[in-house]
């Protein structure tokens, strides 16, 4: 994991973008092999992005929950882990937020809703924080207790909804009457469901930044990531900053539950299978480069693409999966910038000729 | 609950333990080879797919009962080519591992359904085929619990059980494995003494995308019969599970594996006890993953991963 960092700390953003373009030119061409029209696909995608306010506004909210789990799965990734558990933490902090949103309801709003928002930030993060804890004490390999802690959160979770938020008859909780939505935007886009998570996923990217890079924990933090020897022989405490990175990374994930249940759904439902925030999640921390802007607009293009996904099977018959295809060979030419640099290789040459003459 | 069920319930375990341990397996000869494979998940996907497919036109052929040994033989191939990309990433191009692992996640996820929906005339899902017969092994079914629990297997189950045995021979009583498990621990002691590092990953990470094949395709050829986008939901990951719980070793890894299939089939069966229907389903569900936690934390203790799992080699660096 310390690789991550020294692999995308080259901070060259050419390299993300030649990487964007080869990965729409390999779904092209992945399209021109099943007979698909590419251009067509293309177009029909943005086209179903930016064609209208209500799909705009609910491209904007698909990208809320990833902008949210990327933060997080890149926040763990600075201080050395792999925080695959994403996933479970934002369905604690969804049903946290549920919990509060319908039992204490009779408070006023103006104290339910952040009652309700902290509850899932707190109860993401303490979830994610039993990894931490356990890699702390006992040397765990977070891999394995982050899967397992996502299955035993679907479980909870659903069993918590199903007992005590059951609405009658539904597999669904009651309605929850803390609401996130941006209602007085409803002109605007049409009635899309946008809501205030997404300003709460940037103050987060934001918090993210001045956290790791300008206060002493932080510096901590980025040491421990890279070296916990030489962290720990320097004096730092490994185990109390492992412990705090993954709760802070799992806060963040849960606070994307709180903005599905509160802002964009106002119930939850008892989940069949993981809704796969979190593993979504983990590409946007990729494509982002672990650094929180990165993961902001990588966030903003996932979202994009999954959204305007179903634009193209509408639009040219294409299969909305092929998305994953692109999004896949993305992130695998920003992870192999060797082909990248490869392919750049006569533009650099060409670039120093000509400061020679 | 008596001992036919009992049978029954082993039998189940079996069932959903062989795709279990077919893609630790894999995982094994990835990771001790130094290469962090987080992607298992999608190459069984690659696998279920392939057997799905190649299982129905060599139906359709008219192969009988030889067309599921043909989905098996597409799972390998498609497994292998999957698990290049990851190789020619991490071990030619020196990228992440993990990166290069989720990256095959995604490019499973998103390709196998394209290519279903580009055979199948845009159906979400592969046309159903027979798969695997249960075989029923002469005598030793006869025997009362065990012949019906294992002896009355698919013969999936069989090679599962076979390959475990063969792969803790070959990776500790070989040289090949002494060379494998050398490049995963000290590349660069490995390099001296004149093993091609490069070349023992690149087979590590390959066996690793026939073995997670296999896996995938035990999975359409004997429970689903078809190939959807939730096929393979998971099972990847908790095969990493096994891997790591099970320290890196086929045995270990083959307990795990058998654990976790044993929580599955036992869902099936557990409404047949008295006491349990007090419980609520959900910690019933919860119990395997619990159990692995309290494992782990009880006596497995810290893990003991290879040396150099996650880093390219170098040959330049100290």
């Amino acid at each position: 994991m310390h690789r991550l960092k020294k692999i995308f700390a080259t901070d060259s953003y050419v390299v993300p973008l030649v990487a964007i373009l080869l990965g729409f030119l390999v779904g092209a061409v992945v399209m021109l092999i099943g007979g698909y029209d590419p251009i067509a696909a293309y177009s029909a995608l943005f086209k179903r992005v930016f064609g209208s306010p209500y799909d705009f506004g609910e491209a904007i909210r698909e990208m809320t929950p990833l902008m949210f789990t990327g933060l997080a799965v890149a926040f763990a990734f600075r201080s050395g882990m792999f925080n695959i558990g994403a996933d479970g933490q934002v369905l604690i902090g969804m049903t946290a937020a549920t919990l509060v949103g319908i039992k204490l309801a009779g408070l006023p709003m103006f104290l339910l809703v952040p009652l309700a928002v902290i509850a899932a930030g707190l109860a993401g993060g303490l979830w994610a924080g039993i990894a931490g804890y356990l890699k702390a004490k006992r040397g765990i390999n977070e891999v394995i207790t982050t899967i397992m802690l996502n299955w035993i959160a679907l479980y909870l979770s659903n069993y918590i909804v199903r007992n005590f938020l059951l609405l009658k008859g539904q597999n669904r909780s009651e309605d929850i009457p803390a609401s996130l939505s941006m209602t007085f935007l409803n002109g605007v886009f049409d009635n899309a469901r946008v809501h205030w998570g997404t300003a709460i996923a940037i103050c987060a990217a934001i918090f993210f930044y001045v956290y790791l890079w300008k206060t002493k924990q932080g510096y901590e933090m980025r040491a421990v990531g890279l070296n916990p020897n030489a962290a720990e022989y320097a004096g730092m405490n490994v185990g109390r900053n492992v412990v705090k990175a993954m709760f802070i990374s799992g806060a963040f994930a849960g606070l994307a539950g709180a903005g599905e249940v509160l802002g964009v759904f106002h119930y939850q439902s008892v989940f069949a299978a993981s809704p796969g925030y979190g593993f979504n999640g983990i590409a946007v921390a990729l494509l982002g480069l672990t650094h929180p802007l990165g993961v902001i607009l990588a966030a903003i293009l996932y979202g994009m693409l999954t959204y305007g996904a179903a634009g193209m099977s509408f639009g040219a018959d294409v299969p909305p999966e092929l998305i994953r295809i692109v999004i896949g060979s993305i992130i695998f030419f920003i992870a192999a910038q060797g082909i990248v640099r490869w392919v750049l290789k006569p533009f650099y040459l060409k670039r120093k000729k000509e400061k020679v003459s | 609950m008596d001992l036919v069920t009992l049978g029954q319930l082993l039998n189940t375990t079996l069932v959903f333990s062989t795709a279990l341990i077919f893609a630790a397996l894999g995982g094994i000869f990835s990771e001790r080879s130094g290469v962090v494979n987080i992607g298992l998940e999608g190459l069984m996907m690659f696998g279920a797919f392939a057997a799905a497919v190649g299982g129905h036109y060599a139906q359709d052929a008219g192969m009988g009962a030889w067309a599921p040994w043909v989905g098996v033989l597409c799972a390998m191939a498609v497994g292998v080519i999957g698990s290049l990309i990851h190789a020619v990433a991490s071990i030619t191009f020196k990228a992440d591992q993990t990166i290069s692992g989720t990256v095959i996640n995604f490019l499973a996820a998103g390709s196998t359904l394209y290519m279903v929906k580009l055979f199948f005339d845009g159906a979400g899902e592969s046309p159903l085929i027979d798969g695997f017969k249960k075989f029923s092994v002469p005598v030793l079914s006869k025997i009362p619990v065990i012949g019906e629990g294992i002896f009355n297997s698919y013969p999936t189950t069989y090679l599962a059980i076979i390959l475990v045995i063969v792969i803790y021979f070959v990776l500790f009583k070989t040289p090949f494995g002494l060379r494998l498990r050398a490049v995963g621990e000290h590349p660069s002691a490995a390099d001296t003494l004149g093993v091609n590092v490069k070349r023992m990953r690149y087979i590590g990470v390959m066996l690793s995308g026939l073995l997670a094949g296999i896996g995938g395709a035990t999975i359409t050829l004997t429970t689903t019969g078809t190939f959807a986008h939730n096929t393979i939901s998971g099972q990847g990951f908790i095969a990493i599970a096994a891997m790591i719980f099970g320290k890196w070793n086929p045995l270990g890894a083959f307990g795990a594996a058998v654990f976790f299939g044993f929580s599955q089939a036992i869902r099936n069966y557990v409404q047949l006890f008295e006491w349990s229907k007090s419980i609520p389903q959900e910690f019933i569900f919860m119990i395997p993953y619990v159990l692995t936690i309290i494992v782990l934390v009880s006596a497995v203790g810290r893990s003991s991963a290879p040396k150099a799992l996650g880093e390219p080699y170098d040959p330049g660096k100290r």
